[in-house]
């Protein structure tokens, strides 16, 4: 478990991240979803003692982490994918980890085992794509057989191959009781794995809810084009249901399913030319959660320049 | 603590997946020592051919430009008649050189680790920042000590045969070379804990090795621009010379010898003392 408390950190007058406060638990897994920039780095630094915290604290099973009599075991956590020195052996470099906590060879052999490095283990890691970096990076977050597991962003330079692997990964870990803590930027990775998501926006909190909240909270839409919109619009609005019109002709309508529309044309003798359901996206709920909360937003996409600025 | 996490552990039903799986045997002793991070300091140093490299460049000047003294003081048989070698037979000429690579040596360990970033794993496995600050230091200490203790032993070994051949006897005894012979050795180790010191102070290796520099020949010529005066009254504090005393043969106007080589551990000790204190506060 991980527990935040008025987590802020400030780097001279930028404030990374502000009054963060949320609670990872264990036995599932909890992704880290924000924008680059928001914060997420920060923060994960901050839970393994490696930036001080201008204000609050993070406890790591009610402990802080810099009093752990044995970190590795305590929490395995990949932070940057290059990480380990060009010219040392991948066996060596993880070898000298376990070493400083007192974990075996045998443990060693293991990892390198389940990241599928150990053909190459002898080798320096100078010439090591980013793929493989990214799994020797795993393969350390592992060594301790950690209570608690964090990875930030760790699909990057990943094959698909290797992000199916560590989605099975992540579950497994979960499904062991594990904490599993995993950033990213990307709705789409979060939505296969994660059970629970905190949103991070610009150092604070926006979200913290329960993957199946998210769904819901992601309200379908129905798109229908029809030759008489105004007439249809009137009878959605009289039902309850939302209208939009993006153009003529065209109508936007939530709180209405694609059957019920149908049925209302057919008795009112409407001619439809298209009845589309839009999935819901998550990731347009989690950028409609951001959205002004983004860093860096494009300027150039007009609609957004005013809230933007705001 | 330890303990009720494995129980609770152990009851949790196993994953299907292949992918992880807590081996109680693998981490049942975990946690983090002094010795265990000096054992993972050693296997960094080892497993690197930069250091492994830096080693071995510090013999090699210690027994290379050692035994070219003694040739030459061979060579230069007028040298030889008029009794001008010393009791070393110049064995430790190559010390001044070692020193720089000693001192690189301390400064690579460190700042390695920032280059590469594997700093803040090494930071992840030991939050305790000071254990691995200390545990460098030994490493390069105990390494650099023994490989120039070795390597001037071998140096004056060759230099007494060398000199044999002309009737020149270099004796194991003869005051002050014994003390010469460890304190070279012992200078240099703290050199490269020196090197640690300042790896951790400016965390790049260029930075590092230009304060190095500053400190070991800077320094000692600012010396000869003061007024005699106070030059005099400074220069055997100054760190190389404070340190250097404990190979010198002959009483000069360097401080007693191991007086000055304890002046010149207080120094190294001040500038870990200071390292930590950044170390503590600094984000890595």
């Amino acid at each position: 478990m991980i527990e935040a408390f008025g987590l802020t950190k400030v780097y001279g007058d930028k404030t990374a991240v502000n009054d963060l406060s949320f609670t990872v638990r264990s036995g599932m897994v909890t992704g880290f979803l924000g924008p680059n920039g928001a914060g997420k780095s920060t923060t994960m630094r901050m839970i393994v003692g490696l930036d001080r915290p201008t204000d609050g604290e993070v406890l790591v099973n009610g402990n802080r982490y810099v009093d752990q009599g044995a970190p590795l075991a305590e929490v395995g956590a990949l932070l940057d994918a290059k990480a380990s020195h060009p010219g040392r052996s991948a066996y060596s470099h993880l070898l000298a980890l376990a070493a400083s906590n007192g974990i075996g060879k045998a443990r060693v052999s293991d990892v390198l085992d389940m990241v599928g490095l150990s053909d190459v283990a002898g080798r320096r890691t100078k010439g090591f794509s980013l793929g493989m970096s990214q799994r020797l990076g795993i393969a350390a977050a592992l060594l301790g057989d950690p209570d608690v597991v964090l990875l930030d962003e760790p699909v990057n330079g990943l094959d698909p191959e290797g992000i199916h692997w560590i989605r099975g990964l992540l579950r497994s870990l979960a499904a062991a009781g594990r904490t599993v803590f995993v950033s990213s930027h990307l709705m789409s990775e979060m939505e296969l794995t994660a059970d629970r998501l905190l949103i991070l926006g610009r150092g604070r909190l926006v979200a913290d809810v329960s993957m199946a909240e998210m769904t819901a909270a992601a309200t379908p839409v129905v798109r229908v084009r029809t030759p008489q919109a105004d007439r249809l619009a009137q009878l959605l609005v009289v039902a309850g249901a939302d209208v939009t019109a993006p153009e003529p002709g065209l109508l936007a309508v939530t709180g209405s399913s694609a059957a019920d529309i149908g049925r209302m044309a057919a008795h009112q003798q409407l001619v439809l030319e298209e009845l589309t359901p839009v999935h819901p996206s998550l990731e347009e709920a989690y950028l409609a959660m951001t959205h002004d909360h983004v860093e860096y937003a494009a300027d150039s996409i007009g609609a957004t320049t005013g809230r933007t600025a705001a | 603590m330890t303990t009720t996490q494995h129980t609770t552990r152990n009851q949790t039903p196993a994953p299907a997946a292949s992918v992880s799986v807590a081996t109680s045997r693998a981490t049942a002793n975990a946690g983090v020592t002094s010795r265990r991070v000096v054992r993972s300091e050693w296997i960094k140093f080892r497993s690197l051919r930069s250091t492994r490299y830096a080693l071995a460049a510090v013999a090699l000047a210690i027994i290379g430009l050692g035994v070219f003294m003694a040739i030459g003081e061979v060579v230069a048989e007028d040298v030889s008649r008029n009794g001008t070698v010393d009791a070393l037979g110049g064995s430790l000429s190559g010390v001044g050189f070692a020193e720089l690579l000693a001192s690189a040596l301390g400064v690579l360990l460190v700042t390695g680790e920032y280059s590469s970033g594997s700093i803040r794993l090494t930071f992840t496995a030991v939050p305790r920042r000071l254990t691995v600050l200390v545990a460098k230091a030994v490493v390069a200490a105990l390494t650099v000590f023994t490989t120039a203790m070795v390597s001037t032993l071998l140096a004056f070994t060759v230099a007494q045969r060398l000199l044999a051949r002309d009737d020149i006897t270099l004796s194991w005894t003869a005051p002050g070379v014994p003390r010469a012979l460890i304190g070279a050795a012992l200078y240099l180790a703290v050199v490269s804990v020196m090197g640690v010191g300042f790896g951790w102070l400016l965390r790049s290796t260029a930075g590092a090795l230009m304060a190095l520099f500053a400190v070991f020949y800077l320094l000692p010529i600012i010396e000869i621009l003061l007024p005699a005066s106070t030059g005099d009254r400074i220069g055997p504090y100054l760190p190389s010379n404070a340190g250097s005393a404990v190979m010198r043969l002959a009483p000069g106007p360097l401080l007693e010898p191991w007086t000055g080589f304890a002046v010149f551990v207080g120094y190294a000790l001040l500038m870990l003392a200071g390292a930590a204190l950044v170390l503590r506060r600094r984000d890595a």
